[in-house]
């Protein structure tokens, strides 16, 4: 091909870029001390379980959450370097889900529902109370901030949340997702003095309280103590409420047709 | 047929729990439990069977997902392509729907908070229908209970040899992860819920193609509820004919309805498909302190509301389809006459505000700008024009989305103007012509530049 000013090869050449230096970057592996070595082999773990290893990026985030109390910028770094992703890619992921914090939270994380139904039954004066009680005088505490310094015992972050799906127990609050049903403002103000005192009052469903860290280990997968963990699992679960329906049949002597001692036969395989 | 015979004509009980029934069980989520009230038999009848004649046995109970859309459960089996060659070579998998978030919807979190084993035994039958060695439970952030208990049982199962290498020694494999959600509504959504299971944002994906064929990881995929995968042990524990004698003959079976706000005693009540309002309330106690009904819907806030006219609708699929609802999550949210409905459509829509994934324009606009109106309304500044605005962004929104959250936030909205169109104007009518006299001095001084063509 024959360019207009001749042949490509009897052209001069580009100029040479003239010589420029970049300062060195300081080397970011290991990303941040934060994350020890036990951190490093959990999340490793994390990554196993999953036939593709991008899956583990949840979990790993609610890990990094365990460690830092919220996700910083180390914490997506951390991820980024663990799955071989970018720290674009992770913190795209981040800023979609609610449960991750982009700010350190308190000890303790309130979340009221504030959803249709819960409100109606008054969570939004629950929620109203709650900002009133954690915030200065005159300046009511906002949705995600933090009484207390964060991190501290005793310190809480208030959020609202969308339906806890426990609306039979309506209206109801989490705190650190465990469940505290059927609240009153009167009795929410007084749980969340508790937790300012530095007090653990057992939820009505989930495991002893324990505080935001350890339940977002617990969602990674991990636990730190065996026996801890067993008895979480056996806190208490069925609510009155839960168990309406089989009481009624119960007290009214009704039940499902009974199923058949043996399995019936199945069907014939299908005709190809 | 063995067994006892199943005599069909009869009419069931008004309850007929088969779910919950090991709820009121003393410690009913451990393993033990489970296997003392006849827990994974159905097991074993169907890793003796070939996976197609269980596929054929849920297609016979006509199963339908409890989910919300209540599709087929065996059809959407049969649709995974099976064979050692072409789409049938991938490995398939099994997904658990367990992110409940369905403003009302509270029966999946107790069932596997009550009753962990159930779903995990119909994972396991699940999986072996459809040929897949590896089944994720995404299970909702927030609802870290179930998450614990589902995990403790999933490690029971384990250590039994139900799940994990050589099934009970039949040569089949299977893998359960429990996965724990971040907190979007968005990812109960099927397709978003395995964007989100692959480490990505919750956004749904375009359909076609399916899950069925190309599902996680580009893969075949069943993904199911809590609820329909607990139905599948049952199933084969009592055959097609026996799930028949409950519910109708397009929407059968045991369903558990979530009756909750202003009644005597909110709760659990697992019933015949086909059950009444009238008869959820009878059990129910009646509306609270005696206060009557105004509005309820009958499937979570996406289900278009029904008022006191539609206590006797039959509550399956069919019933509710015919009187201009959906049957959802039977997630029955019952309102006092205290309740003013443009408040309740306010807070709901909000939430489908907050809960857009923002990926398409129809829903992110639109939930935004509705929210917008009726937040100005609420706070005494509606105008007369906002009903018909409202209907036609809904207009704008229905059937124009990606997905079915876009649908789901006009229904609130539609159907209260449909039944309470007078108390939204009402509403605007009382309040003062004119709240801000400022702000109408500036849309007047803005109609004058643009009639004059220059600024004033």
């Amino acid at each position: 091909m024959t360019l207009p000013e001749g042949t490509p090869e009897k052209l001069p050449g580009p100029a040479a870029p003239a010589e420029r230096t970049w300062e060195a970057q300081a080397d970011q592996h290991p990303v941040s001390p934060t994350f020890d070595e036990l951190t490093r082999q959990r999340a490793k773990e994390v990554i196993a379980r999953y036939p593709v290893a991008r899956s583990a990026l949840l979990p790993l985030l609610h890990l990094v959450q365990s460690v830092e109390g919220y996700v910083s910028q180390d914490g997506i770094r951390f991820c980024a370097e663990q799955l071989e992703l970018t720290t674009a890619e992770v913190s795209a992921v981040v800023t979609f889900y609610t449960m991750y914090k982009r700010t350190p939270c308190g000890e303790h994380l309130v979340s009221v529902c504030t959803n249709t139904l819960c409100a109606a039954l008054g969570g939004d004066a629950i929620y109203r109370s709650l900002c009133e009680t954690l915030g200065e005088p005159g300046r009511p505490l906002g949705h995600e901030e933090t009484a207390g310094e964060p991190g501290t015992p005793g310190s809480i972050t208030l959020e609202h949340a969308e339906c806890l799906a426990a609306c039979d127990l309506g209206p109801v609050l989490q705190i650190n997702y465990e469940y505290y049903d059927n609240q009153t403002p009167e009795s929410a103000v007084a749980l969340v003095g508790a937790l300012r005192r530095g007090e653990k009052p057992p939820p009505t469903r989930g495991a002893p309280l324990t505080d935001l860290r350890t339940v977002e280990l617990e969602l990674a997968g991990f636990t730190d103590d065996e026996t801890v963990a067993a008895a979480a699992v056996a806190g208490p679960s069925a609510a009155p409420e839960t168990l309406r329906g089989t009481t009624v049949a119960a007290e009214r002597g009704w039940a499902a047709p009974a199923l058949p001692d043996e399995p019936p036969a199945l069907p014939p395989l299908p005709e190809k | 047929m063995t067994g006892t015979e199943i005599n069909p004509a009869t009419t069931p009980d008004a309850l007929t729990p088969v779910l919950t029934r090991r709820w009121s069980e003393e410690r009913s989520w451990t393993l033990e439990t489970y296997e003392r009230t006849g827990g994974y038999r159905a097991l074993r009848t169907a890793l003796a069977a070939h996976p197609d004649q269980l596929i054929t046995l849920v297609k016979d109970s006509g199963l339908r997902g409890r989910g919300g859309a209540g599709f087929p459960t065996g059809m959407k089996w049969s649709f995974i392509p099976q064979g050692a060659e072409g789409p049938g070579a991938k490995p398939k998998y099994l997904v658990v729907n367990a992110d409940e978030g369905e403003p009302g919807t509270c029966k999946d979190i107790p069932t596997m908070m009550a009753d962990p084993h159930s779903l995990i035994e119909g994972c396991i039958i699940t999986s072996y229908a459809i040929r897949a060695n590896f089944c994720a439970i995404y299970v909702r952030g927030e609802a870290l209970h179930p998450i614990r208990r589902v995990r403790a049982a999933v490690a029971e199962a384990y250590a039994k040899g139900y799940l994990g290498k050589d099934v009970l020694g039949t040569g089949f494999d299977l893998d359960i992860v429990v996965h724990a959600g971040a907190g979007a509504y968005i990812c109960g959504e099927e397709t978003a819920l395995l964007d989100s299971l692959e480490g990505r944002r919750g956004q749904p994906r375009l359909k076609p193609p399916f899950p069925a064929t190309a599902g996680l990881y580009a893969s075949p995929t069943v993904v199911n509820n809590v609820e329909t995968i607990a139905s599948v042990p049952f199933i084969v524990a009592g055959g097609s004919d026996w799930f028949r004698t409950m519910g109708s003959e397009k929407s059968p079976g045991p369903k558990i309805y979530s009756v909750s706000g202003h009644v005597e005693r909110p709760g659990q009540y697992e019933a015949p498909m086909g059950t009444t309002l009238r008869t959820l309330l009878e059990l129910a106690g009646g509306m609270k302190d005696g206060i009557p009904l105004k509005f309820w819907t009958p499937g979570g806030s996406s289900t278009p509301m029904f008022t006191a006219e539609h206590l006797d609708v039959p509550l399956d699929f069919e019933g509710a389809a015919g009187a201009g609802s959906m049957l959802g999550t039977t997630a029955v949210q019952v309102f006092n006459e205290t309740v003013s409905v443009p408040w309740a459509v306010m807070k709901w829509t909000e939430f489908y505000k907050h809960e857009s994934c923002g990926k398409c324009t129809p829903c992110r606009e639109g939930t935004y700008w509705l929210v917008q109106i009726l937040e100005r309304m609420v706070h005494g500044e509606g105008t007369p024009e906002d009903v018909e605005t409202m209907l036609d962004v809904c207009d704008n929104i229905l059937g124009r989305s990606f997905c079915a959250l876009g649908d789901g936030a006009t229904s609130p909205i539609t159907s209260a103007i449909k039944y309470f169109r007078q108390e939204f104007l009402d509403l605007i009518a009382e309040q003062p012509a004119v709240a801000r006299p400022e702000q109408l001095a500036d849309v007047e001084r803005a109609d004058d530049t643009e009639l004059s063509g220059a600024p004033a």
